[in-house]
């Protein structure tokens, strides 16, 4: 499904202009990521496509849904969010109540709810938890019901916002295959994220964003690449392509294959 | 004696079956710049609570062992008396704003005020540390109309101001910005070095070895191993035990098998990694 935006605006009650003109459009079984400074506007921006915020003005459209016309229950049919702040998201009293609730309420059959939910709590490893209270989890472990009930919903557009974050490596990795497997299902796949050996690692696209506007958007290489424009937006390159630079190799290299394949060739 | 002092310390959580802290020892010494590492429910986080003062006197549970801060015992304290030399940044940033007050300004003068510093000062304080932490420009807006990072500035902020002894942080940077959190990891080591001493809790290991006087790695609620960053975080162990270490270390780690990394010891920095690269 795809995503179109046009010309956005969006000016919080405060006064505050958010966003400031964005234009972007994100084809079916995209995996992108947003990158950029703190308060560049990259929740306020994915908040757009599943109606939590409506532009000021220009339009966002989710498939053939301008959002301004749509409830936020309706287009959770089309979008599923995972908040930044886990405890805006999460309600229930138990972790299987949280993960059901969302494909109950799309109305799913209770085979396919019971199939959805027992597929989600497996890829972020919840199986053993489902009686808890997510509040006596970990907030690193309620990112993960988080998580969990929003790809239980099943829509075809799926965003984090900073999904890693305070995760440990065996988390990042959950996150990491449970992006793979909906890349698989042919999902549109939407990762706000400030860590930038992840990105390059999972994403194909990325967009940064500065003050409201985009200031970068292509394939990964190219956009992780620019030392000099990233900088701007508060964004290093990833470590080995900082390594890379600094060994004055040719070509950017974004991952461990493609450097040690460079280096191999150096040497040989 | 060593500024903090923490002796066979055990904990055990309300209501739970294995203590989430195990016979742990450890001494920092003034002015150390302690980095914690360790998985998802290691210890980490109640280790700062004890340190705070929140284990046991918020949390209650079954405590046995002592924490010693300045030549004080936590349980010969109470948590009044605790805060006034130790202050405690939360893991989750959005739950530290007080909600008792309008700007953001306000919200850091927060602690001072309730400490009775006079008005004058208090200003100056408060705008020393904004700006330190590089929020300034967000003085006058609402603690709640913010971003997750710049909540998580201001929260670390609030801490700042307060000047404590021992500064103890879980997760500081972990809605920041790259950039952003090179500039605060630089921030703290500027502050131990006029004397403070700070436990800093953080996954980002590229910076804690360039910052960091001494890791200190966690599992199931026991140190599994300490010592330079340097080494630690190079570690076997660390790998053999699902620790995250940075991208130099892996891909020299990778490197060495192919015979492409030809020195002993593993990078873990931007610089190391590319000397160990370049002498080929
Ligand atoms: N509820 C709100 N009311 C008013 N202003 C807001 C609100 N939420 C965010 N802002 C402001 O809008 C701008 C963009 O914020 P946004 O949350 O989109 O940033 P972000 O890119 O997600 O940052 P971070 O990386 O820190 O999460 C910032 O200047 C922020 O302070
Ligand atoms: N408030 C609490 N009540 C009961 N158990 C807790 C509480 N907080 C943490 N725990 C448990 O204590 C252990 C250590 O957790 P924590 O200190 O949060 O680890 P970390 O910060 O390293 O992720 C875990 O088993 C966790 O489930
Ligand atoms: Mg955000
Ligand atoms: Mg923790």
């Amino acid at each position: 499904m795809k995503i179109e935006i046009k010309d956005l605006h969006f000016t919080y009650p405060t006064g505050l202009e958010a966003l400031q003109g964005i234009s972007l459009t994100i084809n079916s079984g995209e995996q992108v990521a947003i990158v950029g400074q703190n308060g560049a506007g990259k929740t306020t921006l994915v908040r757009h496509f599943n109606g939590l915020l409506k532009p000021t003005s220009g339009s966002v459209m989710i498939g053939d849904w301008d959002t301004a016309k749509y409830s936020v229950a309706k287009l959770a049919s089309r979008v599923g969010y995972v908040f930044q702040n886990p405890d805006e998201q999460l309600f229930s009293r138990d972790v299987l109540t949280e993960v059901e609730f969302g494909p109950k309420n799309l109305g799913y059959s209770k085979e396919k709810i019971d199939e959805l939910v027992k597929q989600a709590l497996a890829w972020t490893e919840l199986t053993d938890k489902t009686e808890t209270n997510p509040y006596d989890l970990s907030p690193t472990w309620r990112k993960m019901v988080a998580l969990a009930s929003i790809i239980a919903m099943d829509t075809p557009i799926v965003i984090f916002d900073e999904p890693t974050t305070g995760q440990d490596f065996a988390n990042v990795s959950r996150i990491a295959h449970v992006i793979a497997e909906l890349k698989k299902q042919g999902k549109t796949v939407i990762t706000i994220t400030h860590d930038i050996d992840f990105c390059a690692e999972n994403f194909e696209r990325v967009i940064a964003l500065s003050n409201g506007k985009i200031l970068l958007d292509g394939k990964a290489r190219e956009v992780l690449g620019q030392e000099e424009i990233l900088a701007q937006t508060y964004v290093d390159p990833p470590q080995l392509t900082r390594l890379g630079k600094l060994l004055n190799l040719k070509e950017t290299v974004i991952n461990q294959e493609e450097f040690l394949n460079v280096i191999a060739r150096n040497v040989g | 004696m060593a500024f903090v002092n923490i002796q066979n310390l055990t904990y055990k959580y309300p209501l739970t079956k294995t203590p989430a802290l195990q016979n742990m020892n450890l001494q920092i010494e003034k002015g150390e710049f302690i980095s914690i590492i360790g998985a998802n429910g290691s210890g980490k986080s109640t280790l700062c609570y004890a340190l705070a003062g929140f284990v046991p006197h918020f949390f209650k549970g079954e405590i046995s062992g002592e924490i010693e801060v300045d030549g004080a015992a936590s349980s010969k304290s109470t948590l009044d008396e605790w805060v006034v030399n130790v202050g405690l940044a939360f893991q989750n940033p959005f739950n530290q704003i007080s909600g008792a007050k309008y700007t953001v300004f306000e919200e850091i003068a927060f602690g001072l005020e309730n400490a009775g510093v006079p008005r004058e000062q208090m200003k100056s304080r408060v705008e020393e540390a904004m700006q330190l932490t590089g929020i300034s420009n967000l003085a006058d807006r609402s603690p709640y109309s913010l971003s997750g990072g710049q909540q998580q500035r201001v929260a670390l902020t609030s801490i700042l101001v307060m000047q404590p002894k021992l500064l103890v942080l879980d997760e500081p940077t972990s809605q920041m910005d790259p950039i952003g959190t090179r500039e605060v990891f630089s921030v703290i080591h500027n502050l131990t070095q006029s004397g403070m001493t700070v436990v800093m809790v953080e996954h980002k290991v590229e910076w804690i070895a360039h910052f960091a006087t001494r890791v200190i790695a966690l599992k199931d609620g026991a140190v599994l191993t300490e010592g330079k960053p340097s080494d630690v975080l190079t570690s076997d162990l660390l790998i053999e035990n699902g620790f995250g270490v940075s991208r130099y270390t892996s891909v020299a780690r990778e490197a060495k098998k192919q015979g492409l990394w030809k020195k002993d010891k593993l990078p873990v920095t931007l610089f190391e990694a590319a000397e160990g690269f370049n002498t080929k």
